[in-house]
């Protein structure tokens, strides 16, 4: 505990802005995974435990493409599009065959996936982690914002974040694609005998929640290494993202992932040791008063 | 005939017990010896878990901590003090039944989904306070310095024989608790809970405190067979509170079957022998795993015994046919 070093801090305007940057960072990359995640059970029971994965190799698929092509731009779109298409074959090849049957079959398969993708990732790329670096077109001098350091790249990341997270909000709220999704949420089969084909819309589904934790790698690659136990520390957090949010809510995975990120960037400073707990401890009090969680809606 | 199921049980139990206490005086095989120790804690581990996941349909993706706690609890305990090893196993034990109460107040209540990764959730916080408490766990190490081995009941630890006879008693004896809780008439309230668990309610069962009973019991024996654990590596690592050690436990309980009760033995004990075989063979273990439970999920969709008590039944009523 370094309380005087967290007063400190909040006391400089210079460190105010880079703690928050940096926590604005965590937050946004969870914010990406944790809204797949979310919209994935919220539309089809499903709690996918493979979601870190699609995050995972969507990182290493924008390793490889920028290391091609040398296209940052390239390799992120690469990284949504290859998840998106996994995203699809896992459900129909994988999750489609067990809807309906307890969680426990859903959690072998995606575990079995979990762990048959990260040695996956160990054949093609190795063990060792694996540093991006900066994309060319990000290696200027960083900003200065009220004294505090913000390098180029991390304030496109939080935009292109902010972006998505918009733009998804509106697509559901406003679209008939977001109508059905959140009448799909609601009551599937009913949708179903309204004539809509929902065996697409899951999988669309699932190619949305791809593509953002795709995305979400492709976009962490410059500022974190690559390794192959990287996507399952992110399932963790996601999970706790999304409980504390809601599951099945856009808008409180937006609120819970910001909180968590800037209780990141805050807590290494203050408690170094303790911000995982400090995480944990939120989800749990937001468990006992909560438990439907900030935006949830409590499911009879 | 009035059936007497508790003494059949225990009649099978110790037939059991008394064949794998006798291979050694006829055969010694190290490997053999080594498989049945970890066996025991394994199956101390499935088996508990399966109270929860097979009785109460409660899927906990987490029962790793307790079999971490009660593994870290009880080589600290022996090393740190000059208690007993069955103090020492006793105190183990208790405190884990402690966290679980705990953990299990704030679990117990949700949903399924919920259920299952606040329970990860759970365990990964204790996961990381393993890696990050270095001064005392030994952080990503693991434990190490050995366990003091105290001699017990004239029972010397360190002699390989005597640790494969002590873990054989103290599983077989376990198991059998756990049958006689599954067997109770609690246990069948836990199956009606699991069944339905609306009309359990409408039939003046407390849902919660029904289900954090069962989360404790099997709290408490996933640290008995965890203390099994620290004697056989002689220590405790991390590996044994990660959350592949709860994924394995599931498969392991998923592998022989939730309707049996024997079918988590049965899996840790097909587990156990993959795990032996495959790394033998390749270092991507996880991929032939993840294969194979693929496998497993997808195709026979339930466990080999509950497979086999099936395919007997169905046998059965034919030929009545």
């Amino acid at each position: 505990m370094d309380l005087d070093a967290l007063g400190h801090c909040l006391a400089t305007a210079a460190c105010v802005v880079t703690q928050t940057t940096s926590g604005l960072i965590v937050g946004m990359l969870l914010f990406l995974v944790a809204a797949g995640l979310t919209l994935i059970f919220g539309v089809l029971k499903v709690v996918n435990f493979a979601h870190g994965t699609f995050y995972m190799l969507g990182g290493y698929v924008a390793f490889t493409t920028l290391a091609v092509t040398s296209s940052y731009t390239l390799a992120v779109l690469a990284a949504a599009a290859a998840m998106a298409l996994f995203g699809v074959l896992f459900e129909r090849l994988l999750i489609a065959r067990v809807y309906g049957s307890n969680v426990l079959m859903q959690l072998l398969i995606c575990y079995a996936v979990v762990l048959i993708f990260d040695d996956v990732v160990k054949i093609v790329w190795g063990p060792d982690f694996h540093a991006m670096g900066m994309p060319p077109a990000f290696q200027v001098p960083p900003l200065f914002i009220a004294g505090g350091v913000v390098p180029p790249f991390y304030a496109v990341l939080i935009g292109i974040a902010a972006v998505i997270a918009l733009a998804l909000g509106l697509g559901l709220a406003m679209t008939r694609l977001g109508k059905t999704v959140r009448a799909a949420a609601i009551n599937a089969p009913m949708v179903g005998v309204l004539g809509i084909n929902t065996t697409l819309l899951f999988a669309v589904v699932f190619a949305v929640g791809g593509a953002l934790a795709g995305l979400a790698g492709a976009l962490a690659a410059p500022v974190r290494s690559l390794s192959p136990g990287m996507g399952f520390s992110i399932l963790i957090e996601s999970f706790i993202v999304t409980v504390i949010g809601g599951m099945g809510s856009i808008a409180g995975a937006l609120v819970a992932a910001l909180v968590v990120g800037l209780l990141r960037g805050f807590g290494t400073i203050g408690f170094p040791n303790f911000t995982d707990g400090m995480i944990y401890a939120a989800m749990i009090l937001i468990l006992v008063f909560r438990p439907q969680g900030l935006f949830g809606r409590r499911t009879a | 005939m009035k059936s007497r199921p508790a003494l059949r049980d225990t009649l099978i139990a110790v037939v059991a017990l008394a064949v794998i206490l006798v291979i050694p005086a006829f055969h010694r095989s190290p490997a053999f010896e080594d498989y049945i120790i970890r066996l025991s804690a394994m199956a101390l581990f499935a088996t508990s878990l399966n109270l929860l996941v097979g009785s109460t349909g409660m899927v906990s993706f987490g029962h790793g901590m307790f079999y971490g706690l009660g593994a870290y609890s009880f080589a600290l305990t022996m090393q740190l003090t000059d208690l007993s090893l069955p103090v020492a196993a006793i105190l183990a034990v208790l405190l884990t039944v402690v966290a679980a109460f705990l953990v299990g107040a704030v679990c117990v209540r949700l949903g399924s989904d919920y259920f299952a990764f606040v329970t990860l959730a759970m365990q990964m916080l204790f996961f990381s306070v393993i890696i990050s408490w270095q001064s005392l766990t030994g952080g990503d190490q693991g434990l190490r310095g050995g366990i003091p081995r105290r001699e017990i009941f004239g029972f010397d630890l360190s002699s390989q024989l005597h640790l494969y006879q002590f873990s054989a008693i103290v599983a077989v004896l376990g198991l059998l608790a756990l049958r006689h809780v599954s067997a109770s008439p609690f246990g069948a309230t836990l199956r009606m809970i699991r069944d339905n668990e609306t009309r359990a309610a409408f039939l003046g069962v407390v849902l919660w405190r029904a289900r954090l009973i069962a989360f404790v019991i099997a709290g408490g024996f996933a640290g008995l067979g965890g203390v099994l654990a620290a004697l056989f590596v002689s220590g405790a690592y991390p590996e044994l509170a990660d959350w592949p050690n709860s994924g394995q436990a599931i498969f392991a309980v998923m592998l022989g079957g939730i309707e049996s009760f024997l079918g988590p033995l049965v899996g840790a004990m097909i587990l156990l022998a993959l795990n032996d075989v495959v790394t033998r063979t390749t270092e991507y273990y996880g991929l032939v795993l993840g294969i194979v439970i693929l496998a497993f999920a997808l195709g026979l969709r339930r466990g080999v015994l509950d497979y086999l008590r099936r395919w007997w039944a169905q046998g059965r009523t034919g030929r009545a046919r």
